[in-house]
């Protein structure tokens, strides 16, 4: 392979090499430097005379005598059966100190798009034992479905317990974790790791890390990684795969890094302008295909700046993602465990994974009607503040309870706490018994007779 | 083609940035058709700057290298119209995905071509005209029963016309020729046309037929016209695709052309499963047989999507040009916007507000202009209804897209994340959507509706306005400070939007209203309103007034199918349920 020692400039993460043979876009990259480390990077831009190559550690040590090889293909990642239970680096390096991953494959990073003709349908309800979740915002297999949350939040328990308790009712066949950690903490990926092992999840899981010192270019390719990797034990070796991204906030923000790096124009608050699709090719990395056993699910995990949820990251993946979960300050506040929020909070493929043949007849119903009432109860918390409870009417006042018990009895739960879907609509109705009857406006008559705590004790006594 | 005989058609690449590329040593004009590379992939002329040629690759462009050969097609992007069309599945430049399945799998790998329409496909055309018959540009010549709908085969509008030597009844190809003129001119079923320019017409009419899509706040208080345009922002999860998809399904235009620009795979998906499956409530037969579909996911080529509208609004003209009333949904333009400026960017062009291209206005205008209800050159009438949804990022209706959409577009539906938090479906607005096409539909609604739906519909805006009015001093004082009178306003308001309003796109029965059924409803939640305001005059209290029972059946109507019977009883129950309170 031919060297060269033609590197002209050095800019942050970029290299710009001259003269060389016709390079290919995106090709993958090694660069020498004089004590003989090999740094890895990517061809950003090729011409006759310039080529800009992104290097995906630190720049530090290479110089302008550093050799330039460019290997003539595109990055790929070798993929294994024995990659389950592995630790490797967020550049697909073994970590764990085991050995080499055996390749059966070596895939294309990137991924091509999955033809939208030959997706299936998503329509396996997964229970994640997490009431807020399966009740109202509901998780199907193939869904991806983020995380929206602010710092100092117990995000990560969340995902730790979804990724515990995930499974899908009446099915026997296991879920395999794929985990990618981009940016995180040596402590938080401990956390991650402690819990992996304490519950054997670890051997049903493949794990991606990229901490907070590691360099930030690379964290634009592990979830790439991570994702050819859970394609190929989906689509190829039939797994359900559950992949957990965390922390997208830190992608994007590599993101921005490189832009800046490569002068190019911004887009709003300096993130690049083509970041929906660079999200677009990560997100749309979920799903199920026609005649095909596995699947891939995805929960990215994002931290919204400011807690703002109009800030381009939370808002560019809410609109590529299919729906969100968003984990609230207040209610954490309030000591409430899983601080989820679901007024914000929704799911695109609820309706295809729930009611009769999935979950139960009345689950859309009770659904709604939860929704709305702790909208109503949580609007008039306002006005409480303004006027006084005793100013409300005796209507008002059974739905700002409403609002209370929701949050205490329906939201929070433990850690460890597994419910059914048949308890969470249950512990819906117990709530919902709480309204006089003829509030219930979005639940038919006949379900509530059925249903109803009222009717049912009626009818066991 | 004007080109002398030294044109260079072959050239060389020179550099690789993403999805833009630049070539030397070939002579090319804007917008021509290049294939770059060994693996011939698909790209358009967007630049031209001396020697260097910009082209913008429809595919990925991983791997490809300076020195790699490119040849200039000579043509423009187009899109192959002609029977078959219909019930097919493309992505955005016009490549079946159903044979992009069977030619490579599952995933859309590159460097594969796929004409759009079926070539080998024996079609049984009818003539309807005959020789000796003088027909000129646009005239239609016979007819191929393509689904339930007969595709009317035309003269091609850039024909010069002539007469007919000969034309026969049979079964072809869309290459056969099914008719000779005079001069030698062969006319096949075929027609090829450059994606970017608007398919011509005899003359624009003015928009006075309302779209009916069943939708009852759309319908009943901000209808489009058929040949116009509407736009739906909405903040993500305000149910913006359920609105656009219950549209697809629901309105009265003949020819439905669904646009998925840079949207969710899944979502995708959930269409292409969904429309097949989908009962044609006119005709019985699956709706897919009248719908056009293009998915160009949101990691499929950002180049693709940008032509992913052309594409499809070509589409829609070429049925509109047979006389059919086309409706076409763009979801999303904000994706397409954002596709301009990604390629803009790649460019080094000078950026205009928020990193969006200086003419990113023009071409928004420019699409939307492609609308309208029209006289075809045949002489008939047909119309394209254009619907985009625009995505404003944050919700926030002040970014470019939106505001420059806004200019351009007459009816407004104003999603709101809000509403549908609460689960108030669909969550559309009603403070804030307007529909500028009011006044050309009066009369629409007098001879089709009422003479009494115009009054009904500016009293129930009324209310509305009056009770985000009163809301304000509610939320500072409560309920029990207002006046009797505006009480009830309040619980009319309720009425409104409770029965009216929100409807349920997922229920069998709600999912489509009829405007009688409309009026109907609207009429009855008057009848309580009149009956209330009689009941508190002769002393009645607005305590008694709103716990009226029989009006808390009205929401049960949205679900029944017939349901005159049900609703004469409510009002007979209505009008005793006051006589008592009044004798009392």
């Amino acid at each position: 392979m031919k060297e060269y020692r033609t590197i002209t400039q050095i800019a942050g993460p970029l290299v710009f090499v001259e003269k060389t043979e016709p390079v290919g876009y995106s090709e993958l990259v090694n660069i020498v430097t004089a004590d003989g480390t090999v740094k890895r990077g990517q061809v950003l831009d090729t011409s006759d005379d310039i080529v800009v190559v992104q290097v995906f550690e630190t720049t530090a040590g290479i110089g302008r005598d550093s050799g330039v090889r460019f290997t003539g293909e595109t990055i790929k990642m070798p993929v294994g059966k024995d990659m389950l239970g592995r630790i490797l680096s967020g550049g697909g390096k073994p970590i764990d100190g085991g050995p080499e991953i055996v390749p059966e494959k070596r895939l294309e990073i990137t991924g091509a798009a999955i033809n939208p003709y030959a997706r299936a349908s998503p329509e396996d309800f997964i229970q994640t034992g997490i009431s807020t979740i399966d009740g109202t915002n509901t998780l199907v297999r193939g869904q991806k479905l983020p995380i929206f949350s602010g710092s100092g939040l117990p995000h990560n328990d969340v995902a730790l317990q979804i990724a515990r308790q995930a499974k899908v009712p009446g099915s026997t066949e296991e879920f395999a974790v794929v985990f990618a950690a981009m940016g995180i903490t040596r402590e938080e990926a401990n956390y991650f790791m402690a819990d992996f092992e304490k519950t054997g999840a670890l051997e049903r899981s493949v794990v991606f890390l990229n901490l907070a010192d590691d360099p930030a270019v690379e964290r634009t390719i592990t979830p790439r990684l991570a994702l050819t990797t859970a394609e190929y034990l989906a689509f190829e070796l039939g797994y359900h795969v559950l992949v957990i991204l965390t922390d997208m906030t830190n992608y994007c923000e590599a993101l921005r890094q490189i832009g800046a790096a490569r002068e190019e124009v911004p887009g709003r608050r300096g993130y690049p302008g083509y970041m929906y699709t660079d999200l677009a090719g990560i997100y749309e990395r979920a799903g199920i295909i026609k005649g095909v056993k596995g699947s891939v699910t995805q929960i990215p995990i994002l931290t919204m700046p400011g807690d703002d949820i109009t800030h381009p990251i939370p808002d560019l993946t809410g609109y590529i993602t299919e729906g969100q979960i968003v984990v609230n300050r207040e209610l954490h506040r309030k000591g409430i465990y899983a601080p989820i929020n679901v007024l914000p909070s929704l799911s695109r493929l609820m309706n295809l994974g729930i009611g009769e043949g999935h979950t139960r007849e009345d689950h859309k119903k009770v659904s709604d009607q939860l929704y709305a009432a702790y909208a109503e109860g949580n609007d008039l918390r306002g006005l409480v503040a303004i006027v006084g409870k005793d100013a409300l009417s005796e209507r008002d006042q059974t739905f700002l309870e409403f609002a209370d018990l929701f949050e205490d009895q329906f939201v929070r739960q433990g850690l460890y706490e597994d419910r059914s879907i048949e308890e969470t609509l249950d512990l819906g109705w117990k709530l919902l018994a709480t309204l006089p009857e003829e509030q219930l406006v979005r639940i038919d008559r006949e379900l509530i007779q059925k249903y109803h705590p009222k009717y049912r004790k009626a009818a066991q006594g | 083609m004007k080109k002398g005989t030294e044109s260079r058609t072959q050239g060389v690449l020179k550099r690789i940035s993403g999805p833009v590329v630049t070539a030397v040593g070939l002579d090319a004009h804007m917008y021509d058709v290049v294939k770059i590379g060994h693996e011939e992939l698909m790209g358009e002329v967007i630049k031209i700057q001396g020697e260097n040629i910009i082209i913008q690759v429809y595919e990925d462009t991983a791997g490809i290298r300076p020195g790699e050969p490119v040849e200039n097609t000579g043509l423009s992007l187009a899109v192959e119209l002609g029977p078959g069309l219909l019930t097919s599945i493309y992505d955005g430049i016009q490549r079946p995905l159903e044979v992009l399945v069977e030619k490579m799998g599952d995933f859309i790998e590159r460097g594969v071509s796929a004409p759009g329409l079926s070539h080998e496909k024996k079609w049984e055309f009818v003539p309807t005209a005959k020789a000796g018959d003088v027909v000129k540009a646009g005239d239609v010549l016979g007819t191929v029963q393509e689904t339930n709908i007969v595709h009317k085969v035309m003269v091609p509008p850039n024909s010069k016309g002539g007469t007919i030597k000969k034309i026969a009844a049979g079964s072809f190809t869309v290459d056969e020729t099914v008719c000779t003129l005079e001069d030698g001119t062969e006319i096949t079923m075929l027609q090829r046309w450059p994606v970017r320019v608007p398919r011509p017409t005899k003359e624009k009419l003015n928009p006075d037929i309302p779209l009916i899509t069943g939708q009852r706040i759309l319908d009943g208080l901000f209808p489009i016209a058929k040949g116009g345009t509407a736009a739906i922002p909405g903040p993500f999860g305000s149910g913006k695709t359920v609105t656009q998809q219950q549209l697809a399904k629901w309105s009265d235009a003949e020819i439905v052309v669904y646009i998925g620009c840079g949207e969710r795979g899944n979502e995708m998906t959930e269409v292409l499963t969904e429309f097949p499956e989908l009962e044609d409530p006119k005709t019985g037969k699956p709706l897919m047989e009248r719908t056009v579909l293009i998915a160009n996911t949101s990691n499929m080529p950002v180049a693709a999507r940008e032509a992913s509208v052309y594409t499809g609004i070509t589409i829609a003209e070429y049925f509109r040009d047979m006389g059919y009333d086309v409706s076409l949904m763009a979801d999303s333009t904000s994706r397409w916007a954002e596709a301009m400026r990604e390629i803009s960017s790649r460019l080094e062009e000078m950026p205009g507000e928020e990193g969006y291209p200086a003419y990113l206005a023009a071409r928004l205008s420019e699409f939307y202009e492609r609308a309208g209800r029209v006289v075809t050159l045949n002489g008939v009438e047909g119309s394209v209804s254009v619907i985009g949804a625009v995505s404003p990022p944050g919700g926030d209706f002040s970014e470019p897209v939106t505001q420059n959409t806004l200019r351009i577009v007459k009816v407004f539906w104003a999603l709101d994340a809000k509403l549908s938090q609460r689960r108030h479906f669909p969550a559309i607005n009603w403070l804030d959507s307007y529909s500028l096409y009011l006044d050309s539909l009066t009369e629409w609604y007098d001879t089709e509706v009422s003479p009494e739906w115009n009054p009904l519909r500016a009293w129930a805006m009324a209310i509305l306005q009056k009770e985000a009015e009163l809301q304000e001093i509610v939320q500072l004082v409560g309920s029990d400070a207002l006046p009797d009178e505006e009480q009830i306003t309040i619980e009319v308001a309720r009425l409104i939007r409770e029965v009216f309003l929100q409807q349920n796109a997922y229920d069998a029965v709600d999912t489509y209203c009829s405007m009688s059924k409309q009026y109907d409803m609207m009429k009855a939640i008057r009848a309580y309103a009149d009956l209330a305001r009689v009941a508190q005059a002769s002393g009645a209290t607005p305590q008694q007034i709103v716990t009226v029972k029989s009006k808390n059946d009205l929401p049960q109507i949205k679900f029944i199918k017939d349901y005159e019977p049900a609703l004469e009883k409510i009002l007979k129950d209505m009008e005793a349920e006051f006589d008592a309170m009044r004798a009392a």
